[in-house]
């Protein structure tokens, strides 16, 4: 089962520069789990240690935000394409307030 | 550097004076590679917040889907400041996912003076660099041609008589 997954920019250092890549899995979690087998760490950058989705990062199945999708238990089928963004966020606010009062993860993407 | 022409960074600051006192947010997209701002695409900040902003993921993957398709880059990622200086936060340092791009802050926080800074945030590492704004004035080095009846800044619709 193929899913092209596409890279965004500061993960490529986990896919030797490539842009776009391919995997396999019947579920977001499965297809992070068969990448980060190939691409090794790269599941870290996108999975807190709580095992949520990183908040500030974003991805889609197709057209969809996965978050409307089940999060990591969005269904994929073969021929899926995946597509990873890093989310575009920031602001004056401390990062610590504003993380709670949005009620959102602390560990930052980097 | 951050070269920049002046009729972006004027479209910006009416972006960031619009949404006052909500921080505005957007892109300016350019050839990959070139490293020229050349497309502006201000974008809505999903949080509309005074001291937060958050691009719209769907909007996001439309905008960054296109820029991919025209085969360019975000070259410069701008945000407002509201009520502080043009410096970037911690929340910005912490978010910042495009090490290739400017991070350009307005800070609109004096009503009638801007302040306008570029930073290059890679790593969580925060560089300042200076901004070089482009004035709209043609280049008297660059080699020119110009259609008969026309000069640099006018064009002549007709030829004026006795010419």
């Amino acid at each position: 089962m193929a899913i092209e997954v596409r890279i965004p920019t500061i993960l490529r250092t986990y896919t030797g520069g490539a842009k776009s890549v391919e995997g396999a899995g019947d579920t977001l979690s499965a297809l992070l789990t068969d990448l980060d087998s190939k691409y090794s760490g790269l599941r870290g950058r996108l999975i807190t240690e709580q095992g949520g989705l990183h908040r500030f990062v974003n991805i889609y199945v197709n057209d969809e935000d996965v978050r409307f999708l089940g999060s990591l238990d969005a269904k994929l089928n073969d021929g899926d394409n995946v597509t990873i963004l890093p989310a575009v966020a920031g602001g004056a606010f401390g990062f610590a307030a504003a993380a709670a009062m949005l009620g959102r993860s602390t560990a930052p993407v980097r | 550097m951050l070269s920049i022409d002046r009729s972006i960074i004027d479209a910006i600051i009416a972006h960031a004076r619009r949404d006052h006192p909500d921080e505005a947010c957007g892109v300016v997209a350019g050839p990959a590679g070139s490293d020229k701002p050349v497309r502006l695409i201000p974008m809505d900040n999903a949080a509309r917040s005074m001291t937060f902003y958050e691009f719209d993921s769907m909007e996001q993957l439309r905008v960054w889907r296109e820029m991919d398709d025209n085969d360019e880059e975000p070259v410069v990622i701008y945000h407002s400041h509201t009520a502080t200086e043009a410096y970037p936060s911690r929340t910005d340092v912490s978010f910042a996912g495009e090490p290739g791009a400017h991070y350009l802050l307005v800070s609109t926080r004096e009503p009638d003076s801007e302040e306008l800074r570029s930073y290059r945030i890679v790593d969580g590492v925060v560089t300042e660099e200076p901004v070089r704004i482009v004035e709209p004035t043609v280049d008297p080095h660059a080699v020119q041609s110009y259609m008969f009846g026309q000069s640099p800044t006018t064009v002549d619709y007709e030829c004026s008589p006795g010419r």
